[in-house]
């Protein structure tokens, strides 16, 4: 039966968690505004890792991982041609270039690191797949998910820390209007820059969102950023309706009784749930 | 004339009013209107107080059926509904895990406002695209212990079965603790 649904109401930490926990195997399937990816999993572990185009090739990982440098890498290429990722691991071996163990650490440490990036995706498509496995050639590893699952879970809470501060992007930013604060002495990186070029009672942080491509969480962790330096201040967009108020209560009536009396009363009602 | 409740809750669209019109030998009470937000329009009315349906046990109880509203706004009935009510039944759409963490919330603040037994029926499990009950119980979080019962709301055998999931669970938490007190 079906496994899918959108990232926003189920996390990828808690897929991660329900294959770990039920011991899956088949392919997640995540396809996001940033572009798609997919994680192949076998018996609750992690076994292969792609996010998007990005060239995963084994001689790509071991240059990135510092096993072969840049002229290894290039004569590699120049002989190897289009040979499997396996074939070129035992090659790579037997030719004495590398050790087993650093093919592996390498290739684990590029899935776990892909796997960690989309962690943060709070928006997107995903599907699980039963049974595929990774492509033809394609090394697979054996990753157990736990810290995986620790390091989504300390992201969550992050994102969680500052839905708290910022509870809603519909809210609009402007400049404190303390005497003496110079933005051109502040040290802002490229991305605050970006924001605060936005930053008007007139545009929600939504908008500015949307408007420097960021998500929800980056666009909130930055302006939480400009928050704590005293840089700007959250208001209310200009003409924006006030909330409502809050409904009154309604009267209330209470259904008691003793132990036995519940237990005899459940005997029939049971019988005659059961005659229905 | 004695009468006992059970609450009938859960997410927007689980299928709380279906879950009641199939075993209330009344029409249901319902207190629906048109839908006005675009984001829940997937069906053209909703329970907006509350839905309540009957079953005569004999001539001396009758047992009521109390759905809560679904729509988040609504969510001050809860506490009103939940007072003496002997368990409740979370009813969850198998078809839509974006409403298994405000299935989660509700069950949360249901058990916050009574440590009355429960369970969870699975509801829409005839549809291709419903969730597994294993992964299910994952992805709501619940312990081993608590029992998530296949449901088709529009099935009244299926409803019955549900039902009496939750009376079984409140008659064993009553022999626990009369064995804890003994």
């Amino acid at each position: 039966m079906a496994l899918k649904g959108n990232l926003r109401d189920f996390t990828i930490t808690q897929l991660l968690n329900l294959v770990n926990l039920a011991r899956k195997t088949g392919t997640l399937v995540l396809e996001g505004p940033n572009g798609a990816a997919r994680i192949v999993f076998r018996e609750g572990k992690l076994a292969y890792a792609q996010a998007g185009q990005e060239d995963n090739s084994l001689v790509s990982v071991l240059y990135r991982a510092n096993k072969l440098n840049a002229r290894q890498q290039r004569i590699v290429r120049e002989n190897a041609g289009n040979v499997p990722d396996k074939e070129l691991g035992l090659l790579l071996i037997n030719a004495n270039y590398l050790s087993q163990q650093d093919i592996l650490s390498s290739v684990q440490h590029h899935y776990y690191e892909v796997v960690t990036s989309l962690l943060t995706w709070a928006d997107g498509f995903f599907r699980f797949e039963n049974g595929l496995a990774p492509p033809a050639g394609k090394i697979a590893v054996r990753v157990n998910l736990e810290n995986l699952i620790i390091e989504g879970t300390r992201r969550i809470h992050e994102r969680q820390q500052l839905q708290d501060e910022i509870p809603s992007l519909d809210m609009a930013l402007k400049f404190t209007e303390r005497p003496g604060t110079n933005l051109r002495k502040v040290n802002l990186n490229v991305e605050e820059w970006r924001v605060v070029s936005f930053v008007n009672p007139k545009n929600t942080m939504r908008q500015i969102g949307r408007a420097t491509k960021m998500n929800d969480f980056e666009i909130r962790r930055i302006v939480y950023g400009l928050l704590q330096a005293g840089l700007v201040e959250i208001v209310r967009p200009d003409g924006a309706p006030q909330p409502a108020a809050k409904p009154g209560r309604l009267p209330v009536s209470t259904i008691t009784g003793s132990k036995e009396e519940r237990k005899s009363l459940l005997n029939r009602i049971i019988g005659r749930i059961r005659s229905l | 004339m004695q009468s006992v409740k059970m609450v009938v809750t859960g997410p927007f669209n689980a299928g709380k009013t279906e879950f009641i019109n199939s075993v209330s030998e009344i029409d249901i009470v319902a207190t629906e209107r048109k839908i006005s937000s675009e984001i829940e329009k997937i069906k053209e009315s909703t329970t907006v107080a509350m839905d309540f349906g009957r079953i005569t046990v004999d001539e001396d109880l009758v047992l009521y059926l109390f759905g809560t509203p679904g729509q988040k706004r609504f969510d001050f009935m809860w506490e009103i509904l939940s007072e003496g009510m002997l368990g409740f039944i979370v009813m969850v759409d198998s078809t839509r895990p974006e409403t298994f963490r405000e299935a989660r919330r509700i069950l949360e603040t249901f058990r916050a406002y009574a440590p009355t037994p429960y369970v969870v029926a699975a509801n829409k499990q005839d549809c291709e695209d419903a969730w597994e009950i294993q992964d299910m119980r994952i992805a709501l979080r619940l312990d081993p212990a608590v029992r998530l019962v296949n449901c088709v709301a529009t099935d009244k055998e299926s409803v019955k079965s549900v039902l009496l999931q939750l009376l079984f669970s409140i008659l064993e938490e009553m022999d626990l603790q009369e064995s804890v007190n003994n």
